[in-house]
C-alpha cells in the first residue's frame, strides 16, 4: 500500500511575534493543506491579522519559520511573494491614478504579459469593468476593495490571503467575493482569510482555525459540523500576555 | 537585468505620473529654492566678484534645503495610502523598490533644477550653461536622491518627520554639497575640468557608496 503525504501549502513553525512588551503570537504552529479555504477566527488581538501579515511578508516573525509551498519566506522572499496574492484592510491603491493605471503598474511589478487582457478579464471577475478609467479617489471603499481584489488575482496566485475581505462591501460584492473564493477552491488553490462574521466564515470555509492569545486554540477540518465548539472557543476570553508569559 | 530595470523604471514612471497630476514635489522644491536665492540676492549687495564667490554656495544650499521638503512629500504619499505595503507585496527585491523611488526623486530634483538654474544665472549674473554644470548637477542630484530616499523612508513613520529628515539628511550630504559648491566655483571662475576633477571624483565616490549602502539598508528599514 502506498501512502501519499500531502505537502502543506502553509507551514508555520513556532512563530513568535511581539510588539514591544505585547506578545501577539506565542510559538504558533499551523499547517494548511492545499485546495482548501481556511478561515482564521478569533477575538480582537488574537493575532489573525499579524499572522496574515507575516504570510504576506509585510511583517517578520521574531523567531520561528514560515514556508509557503515549501518556499521559506526568510530565504526566498520574492519567490514566495509571487505565489501569494493579498487583500488586506486597506485597498493600498494610488488614489490619483485610474483603476487601469493602478492595475497596469502592479502588473508590471509582477512582470505579467498580455496585461490588457488580464485587466479586462479580472475586471469582469470582480465587477469593475465600467470603472477602469475612473480615478481611484472617486470610488467608494467597496469598489476600491474590488480593485484590490483584482490586483491580487491578476497573477493567479496559488495562495490567496484575505484579511476581513467583506468589511465595507455590500451584499452583492460579498457574493461576488464568495464566487471568487469558490472558483479558487475548485481550481485546487488555497485561500486563507480572517473574518469577524463567524457564521459567514463557517459557511464558506473547509477548515476553521481559532486563534486565542497568540496560539491555535482550536482547529476544525469540518467547520460546519463543529460550529458549536468553534463559537465556544471564539468567545472564550483570553489575556494579552507579555513575551515572558505574565499577564499584562 | 532587463526585468530589474523595467521594475525600477516602472516605479519611477509611476512617481512621475503622480507628480504630473499633483505637482506637489517639484513646485515645493523649485519654489523653496527660488525663494532662498531671491532672499540672498536682495539681502546682499552683489558685485561680479562676490557673486562668483558666494553664488555656488547659495545655489547648492538652496537646492539641498528645498530638496528636503520634496523628499519628505514624495515618501509620505506612499505611506498615506499604504501603497508602500502594496509595493512590498510584489515579488521584487526591496533594493529595486529603493532604486525606483530614488529614480523618482532624481527626476523631481532634475525638473526643479531645470527651473532653478536659469533663475540662478540671471540673479547672480553668472554663465553656468556649460557641460561642467551638467555633470555637477547630475552627480549632485544622484547623491541627493540616494541619501534622501533612504532617510525619507527612515523618518516617514516618525511623528516629527519634518524635523527628522533634515537632521539626518543634511549632515550626511555635506561632502556632496562641498563637492558641488567647489566644482561650481571652479567653473564660474573659468577653470578647466582638471581643476575640478578631484571634487567631481569625490561626488562620484559619494554617489556609488551611498547608492549601494542605501539600497542595502533600505531593505531592513522596510521590515518592521
Amino acid at each position: 500500500m502506498v501512502s501519499t503525504v500531502i505537502q502543506p501549502v502553509v507551514e508555520v513553525r513556532k512563530v513568535v511575534k511581539n510588539f514591544g512588551e505585547t506578545a501577539v503570537l506565542r510559538g504558533l504552529e499551523l499547517a494548511l493543506p492545499p485546495g482548501e479555504v481556511t478561515v482564521l477566527l478569533g477575538p480582537n488581538g488574537a493575532g489573525k491579522s499579524t499572522l496574515l501579515r507575516i504570510l504576506a511578508m509585510l511583517t517578520q516573525a521574531d523567531s520561528g519559520s514560515v514556508s509557503i509551498h515549501g518556499v521559506d519566506l526568510a530565504q526566498k522572499g520574492p519567490t514566495a511573494r509571487g505565489l501569494t496574492g493579498s487583500v488586506l484592510h486597506s485597498p493600498m491603491l494610488y488614489a490619483d491614478m485610474t483603476v487601469r493605471e493602478n492595475l497596469i503598474f502592479f502588473a508590471g511589478l509582477y512582470r505579467l504579459r498580455d496585461i490588457d487582457d488580464l485587466i479586462a478579464s479580472n475586471a469582469v471577475r470582480v465587477g469593475i469593468e465600467s470603472n477602469l478609467d475612473d480615478r481611484v479617489r472617486t470610488l467608494s471603499h467597496g469598489f476600491q476593495k474590488r480593485v484590490a481584489l483584482a490586483r491580487a488575482l491578476m497573477h493567479e496566485p496559488r495562495l490567496l490571503l484575505l484579511d476581513e475581505p467583506e468589511s465595507g462591501l455590500d451584499s452583492h460584492s460579498v457574493s461576488r467575493l464568495d464566487n471568487v473564493i469558490d472558483e479558487y477552491r475548485h481550481a485546487g488553490r488555497t485561500v486563507v482569510m480572517t473574518t469577524h462574521i463567524v457564521e459567514h466564515g463557517l459557511e464558506i470555509a473547509d477548515r476553521a482555525v481559532v486563534l486565542s492569545g497568540g496560539v491555535v486554540a482550536l482547529e476544525s477540518p469540518s467547520p460546519a459540523g463543529d460550529s458549536t465548539s468553534i463559537l465556544a472557543a471564539y468567545s472564550e476570553p483570553h489575556e494579552q500576555r507579555s513575551p515572558q508569559g505574565s499577564a499584562l | 537585468m532587463i526585468d530589474s530595470l523595467a521594475v525600477i523604471w516602472s516605479i519611477g514612471r509611476k512617481d512621475l505620473l503622480l507628480e504630473l497630476r499633483n505637482k506637489d514635489v517639484v513646485v515645493a522644491v523649485a519654489g523653496f529654492a527660488l525663494l532662498i536665492m531671491v532672499i540672498f540676492t536682495f539681502s546682499l549687495n552683489l558685485s561680479q566678484d562676490s557673486a562668483r564667490l558666494i553664488g555656488p554656495g547659495v545655489l547648492w544650499s538652496a537646492v539641498a534645503f528645498a530638496g528636503v521638503t520634496g523628499l519628505n512629500r514624495a515618501f509620505s504619499l506612499e505611506v498615506e495610502g499604504n501603497t508602500l505595503e502594496a509595493l512590498m507585496l510584489a515579488p521584487v527585491s526591496r533594493d529595486l523598490i529603493f532604486l525606483g523611488k530614488a529614480l523618482g526623486n532624481f527626476l523631481f530634483i532634475t525638473v526643479a533644477l531645470v527651473v532653478v538654474l536659469p533663475v540662478f544665472a540671471v540673479l547672480f549674473n553668472l554663465v553656468i550653461f556649460r557641460w561642467e554644470m551638467l555633470a555637477i548637477s547630475l552627480l549632485t542630484t544622484v547623491g541627493f536622491s540616494a541619501v534622501g530616499t533612504l532617510f525619507a523612508a527612515m523618518s516617514v513613520r516618525v511623528r516629527a518627520r519634518e524635523v527628522m529628515l533634515p537632521l539626518l539628511f543634511l549632515p550626511v550630504v555635506t561632502p556632496l554639497i562641498m563637492a558641488a559648491v567647489e566644482s561650481t566655483s571652479h567653473m564660474v571662475n573659468g577653470r578647466s575640468w582638471s581643476d575640478m576633477s578631484e571634487w567631481l571624483q569625490l561626488a562620484v565616490a559619494f554617489d556609488v557608496v551611498f547608492l549601494v549602502v542605501s539600497a542595502f539598508v533600505f531593505q531592513h528599514i522596510l521590515e518592521d
